[in-house]
């Protein structure tokens, strides 16, 4: 694989050929915000719109985890308008969202917290009316606890279930607002085809599948 | 209860045998078997995502996808309230209540008797009559709390009328 030499925030660093921007500064300690992309899936569903960068020699910002290396390529991860898409994207998700880390298992591990961190966004946002779901929880598994109110559709866990290990259990459904992660008529986890190995919790970049406590 | 599924699974089946395995076929086979059956028992569904080599949580996100599936059985009467641009202006809402009230159901559900289904749509193409209800495929115009009441009681009427002749 031939590797080409690129700048991101200033520094020189080096990445394989195809790369995508979002691994090649990650790679390089250089931190972007993003949630719906995984690093083994072919193409990343830039469903999340935090990943956000400007390159130099365009004229709009775009998502670092569908964007190539290119050689002599310059990115900028902190660009005033890269960042403030993000932010925007971020402040919805959060307002259509359970916000209640003290009492949350994900708290301290949760990605929502390190990006909100990162690109200094209040948790309460206020830019935004709250409008939440209150769907019911599901907790049916032996193993982990379904809480649809805080999950943020990245799809991570669908993509495992399916993919990685090609049970296809999880999957989304219905539209709009009501979208959601969902098993087959949207019936209880323990009723599916689950098996139980917990892969989706380990994906899970937020507190909406955790583990249950042994 | 069991009879009923097995007739389902073989009424899929009939028209499933009609397409190839394509994933690309599965709305088409969607519609068939919704032509056929009115709606999307369980069964039906999983005997497609079988067909089709695809997990069943797929079917069941297209089902869900688009307004044009269902996945409860329909009524004997549809009601279809129009929440358009000008029945909107014109009080659908309004209408809305009215027939959720009367008939004690949600959108997309079916009366427990099984003669009403309610539904909205986008715009009939008649919005001079706003706010319009589309009942059983005829427009009706206007449409109001009381005249949601004269609607279910011609239908009540014309079905004790149909009790005593058949008696």
């Amino acid at each position: 694989m031939k590797t080409i030499s690129l700048t991101i925030d200033g520094k020189k660093v080096t990445a394989s050929e195809g790369e995508k921007v979002l691994w090649a500064a990650l790679d390089n300690g250089i931190y972007i915000p993003n949630l719906c992309a995984l690093r083994d899936a072919s193409e990343s569903p830039a469903a999340c719109c935090l990943c956000f960068v400007e390159v130099e020699g365009k004229s709009q910002p775009v998502t670092a985890c569908t964007e190539r290396v290119e050689q002599g390529m310059v990115v900028n991860t902190r660009s005033p308008g890269a960042l403030r898409l993000a932010r925007t994207a971020l402040e919805l998700l959060l307002a259509s969202n359970v916000v209640d880390c003290a009492h949350c298992p994900a708290n301290g591990s949760c990605e929502l917290q390190k990006i909100a961190h990162h690109l200094g966004v209040k948790l309460k946002t206020r830019r935004f009316r709250k409008l939440l779901r209150e769907l019911p929880v599901d907790s049916s598994s032996p193993v982990f606890i379904y809480d649809p109110n805080k999950c943020v559709l990245c799809g991570r866990c669908v993509w495992v279930c399916r993919e990685r290990l090609g049970i296809g259990v999880l999957g989304f459904a219905h539209r709009g607002f009501e979208r959601l992660v969902t098993t087959f008529a949207d019936e209880p986890i323990a009723e599916s085809r689950c098996r139980e190995c917990g892969e989706c919790v380990v994906a899970c970049p937020t507190g909406a599948l955790t583990f249950k406590e042994q | 209860m069991i009879e009923e599924q097995a007739k389902v699974k073989q009424q899929t089946r009939r028209i499933l045998n009609r397409f190839g395995r394509k994933r690309e076929n599965l709305i088409p086979i969607l519609q068939k078997v919704q032509g056929k059956l009115g709606y999307f028992p369980r069964e039906a569904m999983l005997e497609i995502a079988e067909f089709l080599d695809m997990p069943e949580i797929d079917v069941y996100s297209v089902v869900t996808f688009y307004n044009q599936f269902r996945l409860i059985p329909p009524g004997k009467h549809s009601v279809r309230v129009c929440l358009g641009t000008a029945c909107h202006m014109k009080g659908g809402y309004i209408a809305l209540d009215a027939w959720k009230r009367r008939l004690d159901i949600d959108r997309g559900q079916t009366t427990l008797d099984r003669e009403f289904d309610l539904e909205t749509v986008a715009c009939v193409g008649c919005c001079v009559m706003a706010p319009v209800t589309v009942v059983d495929d005829k427009p009706q115009a206007k449409v109001e709390p009381t005249k949601v009441d004269g609607i279910l009681l011609s239908f009540k009427l014309e079905k004790e009328r149909q009790g005593e002749e058949s008696r």
